[in-house]
């Protein structure tokens, strides 16, 4: 499956990433092979198998209803680039 | 029955579809152990989890968990006993992760049914489609500051349950009526405290129009909308305005609108550059979530009786009418209220009129809720054993139950302070209407000729000369006596 350039302009801007029109074409190249290879996979049989999530053998581990974080409005605005009292403050986004 | 909506053309059917958010209620939140409280100072209950710093791990509150279970096995819903976590990416300031953490092929409870009571006393089932579990985002501060918006991350991370209904709803009534059920019974459940205004409970809701027996029509969503009453007015102001798109010879626009509360409207959301693409795919962070059967019987054991089950029995128990049971328990609260007041062989029928007329309107004029009633059940109880064995007539309770409201004090310590025990001494009365006969000899004489009506006013007469205490049986039957 070949990408095409606006393909990999949408996905940049989904994920935020600044990308030059003179780079599509590279990375267009680049995540083909990608998807190339992961197609390759794909044709091997694995209806009877179930996906795999994970390597481990083990259960998702829970942990109880306490309270024991927070309370460190300091420690969580350390890195704002600008804050309004503990705001953190970002440019007006409004629906 | 289904309400149809007249068109200039035509009826319509429209068909409504809610997605309920609904706060869960724990201590800690779904993946951190902030704390969920609402109303503390900014960004105070935030972990460095929420604040999605660099190399923190999410783990999953195990309360969080079964109260999904309880909530799932309160709808009559199948419980998944494998459930997975997707990621849901998208970019907001609010969001710090960049994704939510949400459920979205295998939730973690599937289909189930809500039995909706209708306003004109017919009962329907609604269906659900699913319930899952994610995060809640934090929450932007548009109005402080002309330029920017500020960010609380308080409430990023605590657990949501999304409870999507099927497109089973046919007015904004039965909208209205899907809501105030669920609400009771996730109230019943203790899963989550349904409190709208502060935003623990929030429906989005999907509205098409189509003509009767047609495919579904296109729809269009509002998201967020946070009273009973607003969802309906936007469901009334939505089909309308699809109807008439339609009608003009139009056609509707599949999209995200705004529904304004000031104005009673709903407008197009401003149009995103980008349709939503969330590429959801499986968070490597979470391993599937395993539930044993026991861990679910367990849950199911422990369920509380739910309003459908309880009502059932006020009615067969009690022998309440469909509407007084209704009425009673629509909040836990009331109906234990309502069981704490007939503990102890008390006549249920009395009870619950007086629970649903003296209390309610006493409670409703105050803005109180019955947690906070200066009449406790057992005092309401005491004033019914006063009307039971007649120490007290039924006018002169209403004014007892008045002063129990404004004072608290119980209704034996009212009637001895005030002396309103009924007379039921029947050489008393005879006096008192002797008396009234002997000052008004023209109204006796009516009487005498065969003119009854009078009858009424001689009783009002020994009333008032007793200060209503006189009981009135005794008072008709003495002057039926001496006027025959």
């Amino acid at each position: 499956m070949a990408l095409d350039k606006q393909t990999v302009a949408r996905v940049a801007r989904l994920a935020r990433i600044h990308t030059n029109d003179d780079q599509l074409d590279a990375l267009a190249r680049q995540l083909s092979n990608i998807l190339g290879w992961i197609e390759q996979l794909r044709e091997v049989d694995t209806d009877q198998t179930a996906p795999m999530t994970s390597v481990a053998e083990m259960t998702l581990a829970m942990r109880e209803d306490r309270v024991t974080d927070g309370a460190y409005p300091e420690k969580v605005l350390a890195n704002a680039p600008v804050r309004t009292d503990d705001f953190y403050t970002v440019p007006k986004v409004v629906e | 029955m289904t309400a149809l909506v007249e068109g200039r053309t035509g009826e319509w059917e429209v068909v409504i579809g809610l997605e309920v958010h609904a706060q869960v209620v724990s201590q800690a939140k779904l993946f951190s152990g902030a704390p969920t409280a609402f109303g503390a100072e900014p960004n105070s209950q935030v972990s460095l989890i929420d604040a999605a710093m660099p190399g923190m791990l999410p783990v999953i509150n195990e309360e969080c968990v079964r109260q999904a279970v309880r909530t799932g096995l309160g709808l009559n819903a199948k419980i998944n006993r494998h459930s997975v976590f997707d990621r849901k990416n998208y970019f907001y300031p609010d969001l710090p992760q960049g994704y939510q953490i949400s459920q979205y092929k295998q939730p973690i409870v599937g289909e189930g049914t809500v039995t909706v009571d209708l306003p004109d006393g017919e009962a329907r089932d609604v269906g659900i489609e699913r319930l899952h579990l994610e995060q809640d985002a934090g929450k932007s501060v548009h109005d402080r500051d002309p330029r920017n918006s500020l960010i609380d991350l308080n409430r990023a991370g605590v657990a949501l349950m999304e409870i999507v209904s099927k497109p089973d709803l046919r007015s904004a009534d039965e909208a209205g009526a899907y809501l105030t059920k669920l609400r009771a019974i996730l109230r019943y459940l203790g899963t989550c405290d349904g409190n709208m205004e502060q935003g623990s409970m929030r429906a989005d809701v999907n509205v098409s129009v189509r003509r009767p027996g047609e495919p579904l029509g296109t729809r269009c969503e509002m998201k967020n909308v946070n009273s009973i009453r607003f969802v309906k007015q936007a469901i009334e102001y939505e089909a309308r305005r699809q109807i008439e798109i339609i009608e003009d010879g139009g056609s509707i626009a599949q999209e995200t609108r705004l529904f304004d509360p000031d104005r009673g409207e709903t407008r197009p959301m401003r149009a995103k550059e980008e349709a939503h693409d969330y590429r959801y795919f499986p968070d490597p962070d979470l391993l599937p979530l395993e539930l044993s059967e026991a861990f679910v019987d367990e849950l199911r054991a422990a369920l509380p009786e739910l309003p459908d089950v309880k009502k059932a029995r006020f009615m067969v128990d009690y022998g309440l009418s469909a509407y007084d049971a209704n009425v009673l328990v629509a909040e836990r609260e009331t109906a234990a209220f309502f069981e704490a007041v007939v503990a102890g062989g008390r006549d249920p029928k009395t009870a619950a009129n007086w629970v649903i007329s003296n209390l309610f309107g006493s409670l409703n004029r105050e803005d109180k809720t019955i947690a906070e009633s200066p009449v406790s059940a057992e005092q309401l109880g005491g004033l019914l054993d006063l009307l039971a064995d007649k120490t007290i007539s039924g006018r002169i309770a209403k004014d007892v139950f008045d002063e129990m409201f404004k004072t608290g004090k119980d209704s034996a310590e009212i009637v001895e302070e005030k002396g309103l025990k009924q007379i039921t001494d029947t050489g008393a009365i005879e006096t008192v209407i002797e008396q009234i006969i002997a000052d008004n000899p023209k109204q006796a004489d009516q009487y005498r000729s065969g003119n009854t009506k009078v009858a009424g006013w001689f009783t009002g007469q020994a009333m008032r000369a007793t200060q209503g205490k006189a009981n009135p049986q005794l008072v008709n039957e003495i002057l039926k006596d001496k006027l025959g």
